[in-house]
């Protein structure tokens, strides 16, 4: 038996038990997927009694977005999608402009309005506490005002397996169902359970440039590039697959489940290591966490 | 898969950063930039050592005032297991943190300062692992460079913390002691040269050699239904499944059972985990049930076998922790949470309160504040399906829910 697994699954029970709106945050990223296939397993063989929600930037990788609309085909999910384009269109946000310009931050108006629109009370996503400092010290059941902002002081000791889900209308609560799990117990749950993966995670020829120590997907006008950093065509795979203005491939010539997970043993750099967003500054996500992302 | 969860506890500068980074750092957990990271920092510092205490500190605003407040989880894994340390540092909410802490945990490391021995802290975490029941206590009697590895030393404070367990009211509690240093890697993962007359295993070798699946089984059955799965689908038209966790000991398909709160008898069909039959069902594991016949169970309600009922109580004698900054003041009203069942209750009694020393003393005047665990008496609104925490430690727990701001404001071991 696999400890992590039965926890999930449990936290899931606890979400459709305790909330009357749950959702599901998916990203198309191997983390939401996985948590897909608890759900599946924690509701069999009843469907998955939430829908999923996909935040689109407008700059994910089409491979991304093509697997994210087969898997709810063949699950049968109700999948919700909302567009980052058209809060810009509104002017609700600004694009970033410049080297760095990435609409990652800009998520998180899409992600507020949505919430509201809905009137959802309690958002299931797949980050771990393993992934950043300051994740480590995030409660499964994470506690976020109407604006989404995350406050040490509204967040509840977790005592035992008891998640304590009272909330106050205009609150929403975060969940964390995988916050116990590591980069590599994910992968293995992958490989153990045959889970299908979008392509991007396997290694792929593809232009990228460097830039910063890292290579970059070469995608233009989407990701900025300045005429001095040159595309070359490299053997490359992606660890985690947002936004492509902030997700860094690695050389890769894993091709296989059996090879990541090997290759993600001998790796040296952290998963964190390869997301080009943290790069910019060491309190980045903590930062952002505070105004509400997810 | 093995999965060990540890709750580390010490006093201020006993090194617990500094061992936390130097597991990580022995097993290989630390990636390359995150290495790098502690080098720059370290230089920066002016150190001559890598400070791994750097692995393990957390928010922005806790590092600017060089403290860490709240309940951080670490993770790194050998060959054969995967740890989980709930590192609960923090000083003004100390007992808080660490009970949370200690709620999840398998296993506790206490650290000591060898050159200061056992303190009025050391009650603290000692008590805290007693009264949670912390099955395996490690006692690292840290610093052991700064004493020469002197064997009288640790022998000294190894004495005086049998002094204090013999007060314990967790007697079973398995406690190892263990000489390390943290800073320079002497008996954590590697053995050290320097300790010749300690023939133990290191700490990881320990750890590596403790059971999780065997804490687990602790007494009978207890199966709270978290939540009815009725798919009313084409190929299930009938199915009512009861999903939940297991508690205590191992249910089997075709066990008598018996339903709570109706007194109702049954047997179980089947047990699913997911789309498979399954023979049994262990301690910790998130199954769905079948009965062979046609009840009706909700959330909160309890499956158990027959003849092993637990009590059921509409009144509650309970040792509380409590958590919240609003002192707790007799009559207060609050939802009592165990398991999945909510109910209203009122706590009719502060009996005693005990010394904010742990040194055993009680003083009763009413209130409890922040931090402070008590004897109290509850009043339930209904009746709930409980045992005394010390027969059964995953039945005899609740939490004491503030209906006013919903938040957690104790926990409570029932007596
Ligand atoms: N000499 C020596 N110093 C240590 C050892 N462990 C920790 N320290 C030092 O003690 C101080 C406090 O350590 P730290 O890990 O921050 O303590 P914490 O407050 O318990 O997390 C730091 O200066 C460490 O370098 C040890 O085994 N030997």
């Amino acid at each position: 038996m696999n400890p992590l697994e039965h926890e999930a699954i449990y936290i899931l029970r606890e979400v459709v038990a305790q909330f009357e709106r749950p959702v599901l945050l998916f990203s198309g990223g191997k983390d939401s997927i996985t948590l897909v296939r608890l759900a599946q397993k924690a509701f069999y063989p009843g469907r998955i009694p939430f829908p999923l929600l996909h935040i689109d930037t407008g700059h994910n990788f089409p491979e991304t977005l093509a697997f994210r609309d087969r898997l709810a085909e063949e699950l049968g999910l109700r999948l919700i999608v909302r567009h980052v384009q058209d809060a810009i269109d509104q002017g609700k946000v600004v694009e970033e402009t410049g080297k760095y310009a990435s609409r990652n931050a800009l998520q998180t108006t899409t992600l507020l309005d949505t919430i509201a629109e809905f009137r959802f009370d309690a958002c299931i996503g797949g980050a771990r506490r393993d992934e950043e400092k300051s994740r480590a010290k995030e409660r499964i059941f994470s506690v976020r005002d109407a604006f989404g902002q995350w406050g040490q002081r509204n967040q509840r000791p977790e005592l035992f397996d008891l998640l304590n889900g009272e909330i106050e209308h205009g609150q929403n609560v975060r969940v964390f169902p995988i916050s116990n799990w590591t980069e590599l117990e994910v992968w293995k749950y992958i490989r153990q359970e045959k889970i299908a993966l979008p392509s991007l995670y396997f290694a792929h020829q593809r232009p990228t440039f460097v830039r910063d120590g890292l290579l970059w997907a070469a995608s233009d006008p989407i990701v900025y590039r300045s005429l001095e950093e040159a595309v070359e065509n490299r053997w490359v795979r992606f660890r985690t697959v947002g936004d492509m203005t902030c997700t860094a491939a690695v050389l890769s010539r894993a091709e296989t489940l059996d090879e990541v997970i090997a290759e993600i043993r001998q790796s040296r750099i952290s998963e964190r290591g390869a997301r080009i967003d943290d790069k910019r500054s060491e309190a980045a996500m903590e930062r952002r966490k505070e105004q509400g992302y997810f | 898969m093995k999965v060990l969860k540890i709750a580390t506890a010490g006093s201020v500068d006993d090194g617990k950063s500094t061992l936390i980074g130097r597991l990580l750092h022995d097993t290989g957990s630390l990636a390359e930039d995150q290495l790098e990271a502690i080098r720059q920092s370290s230089e920066r510092k002016g150190y001559d050592y890598l400070d791994f205490s750097l692995a393990t500190d957390g928010l922005v605003a806790e590092r600017e005032q060089g403290i860490t407040i709240d309940v951080a989880h670490i993770y790194f894994s050998t060959q054969t297991t995967s740890y989980i340390i709930a590192d609960t540092p923090g000083h003004v909410e100390y007992t808080r943190n660490m009970v949370t802490g200690a709620s999840t945990s398998q296993a506790a490391i206490i650290l000591i300062d060898a050159r200061k021995g056992v303190v009025e802290q050391t009650y603290r975490h000692f008590f805290i692992n007693g009264l949670l029941r912390v099955r395996e206590v490690v006692v690292a009697i840290n610093k052991m460079d700064l004493v020469d590895f002197d064997q009288e030393v640790f022998e000294g404070i190894k004495a005086a913390f049998e002094e204090l367990t013999r007060k314990s009211p967790f007697p079973e509690q398995r406690i190892t002691f263990l000489p390390i240093s943290a800073l320079q890697g002497d008996n954590v993962v590697h053995p050290s040269g320097r300790l010749p007359w300690y023939t133990g295993p290191t700490l990881l070798e320990h750890l590596e050699s403790l059971d999780p699946a065997g804490f687990t089984e602790t007494g009978p059955v207890r199966f709270p239904v978290q939540w009815v799965i009725r798919p009313k689908t084409a190929d299930f038209p009938d199915f009512r499944g009861y999903a939940g966790k297991v508690y205590g000991g191992t249910l089997k398909a075709g066990d008598a059972v018996m339903l709570l709160p109706s007194g109702n008898c049954s047997k179980i069909r089947d047990i699913f985990f997911f789309d498979a039959p399954l023979e049994a069902a262990t301690p910790g594991s998130s199954v769905t049930l079948t009965l062979e016949d046609d009840l009706q169970l909700s959330r909160g309600d309890m499956i158990v076998k027959l003849g092993e009922a637990p009590r059921a109580e509409r009144e509650l004698s309970a040792t509380l922790c409590w958590m919240d900054h609003k002192p707790l003041k007799e009559g207060a009203r609050f939802t009592l949470q165990h398991h999945a069942h909510k109910v209203l209750s009122r706590v009719t009694s502060i009996e005693s309160r005990l010394s904010t020393d742990f040194s055993g003393g009680t003083s009763a005047d009413g209130g409890l504040h922040l931090n402070e665990v008590g004897e109290v008496r509850l009043e339930l609104a209904r009746e709930v399906y409980t045992d005394p925490y010390r027969e059964h430690r995953e039945n005899g727990f609740f939490i004491l829910i503030d209906p006013l701001t919903r938040h957690t404001a104790a926990v409570g071991f029932i007596s």
